[in-house]
């Protein structure tokens, strides 16, 4: 089977599936082959990629956390993966800002909860998150940031992490990417 | 067809499956990659990406916690 690796799962509509292969793709979590938009209802449907979209709205240590092990993980199952930075989040990616920089979401306690966690995800040998964020890029992750949100917050391209940063864009393009994908979270 | 070893013993979620995929992907075709590792969801999940990639598992081998994966790029 060599020469696959980069071919994400072939689920198709064909009946030919066998249980042991359906339970498979459950398991998984590969759902059955997406059909096409209307507009394009005539062209065959594509054997399209697996895809996994997650808006990172929030800039708590915790959930950026959660977004990178998520979609890290998306990537090394053979998905696709995006991150929509925003609002909260997007402050993160600021220079000099460092992702981990923000608060716990619950039992922040001033610092003192979050130097707890810290100390305990030490002990377990938890990935430092800028090295996870590194890890996502190099299998192929793609990150974009919300334009409204550095409208909003008077910061520009040249404030940002433009070595995670691939794109610069608004919610039409967060929308493009989701509606392909098989998967998507709001953190 | 090169053989690669990737050690993540004593690494946790979600190192093991991500540096897995890293050596896939710098693999070529035919090459052997063997994962070592403790973390035991990593040791069902693994296999997992593999089917998901189409790639196949040649050995799963557990001793005393510590399992090794060999996959086939």
């Amino acid at each position: 089977m060599s020469g696959a690796e980069d071919i994400p799962a072939q689920v198709t509509s064909s009946t030919s599936i066998t249980p042991e292969e359906l339970a498979a793709a459950r398991a998984a979590s590969v759902p059955a082959a997406t059909t096409v938009a209307a507009g394009e209802a005539a062209v065959p449907a594509p054997a399209l990629p697996q895809k996994a979209t997650i808006i990172v709205h929030s800039g708590d240590f915790d959930k950026i956390y959660s977004a990178f092990i998520i979609g890290s993980g998306a990537l090394a199952m053979g998905m696709e993966c995006t991150l929509f930075f925003t609002f909260w989040g997007l402050l993160r990616l600021k220079k000099g800002v460092g992702l981990d920089s923000g608060p716990l979401s619950k039992m922040h306690m001033l610092g003192l909860g979050k130097w707890m966690i810290r100390r305990r995800m030490k002990k377990s040998n938890v990935i430092p998150l800028e090295k996870l964020a590194q890890d996502f890029k190099e299998l192929g992750g793609k990150i974009m940031a919300c334009d409204m949100t550095m409208e909003i917050m008077g910061v520009s391209q040249a404030d940002l992490r433009t070595d995670l940063i691939e794109e610069y864009c608004a919610v039409g393009s967060y929308i493009n990417e989701a509606r392909e994908s098989t998967l998507t979270l709001f953190i | 067809m090169a053989e690669i070893t990737v050690d993540c013993r004593g690494d946790i979620c979600p190192v093991p499956l991500v540096e897995t995929r890293k050596a896939l992907r710098k693999a070529a075709p035919g090459d052997i990659v063997e994962v070592l590792g403790t973390h035991p969801s990593s040791k069902t999940e693994i296999p997992m990406a593999v089917k998901a990639l189409g790639l196949e598992i040649l050995e799963i081998g557990d001793e005393g916690g510590e399992w090794k994966i060999r996959i086939k790029r």
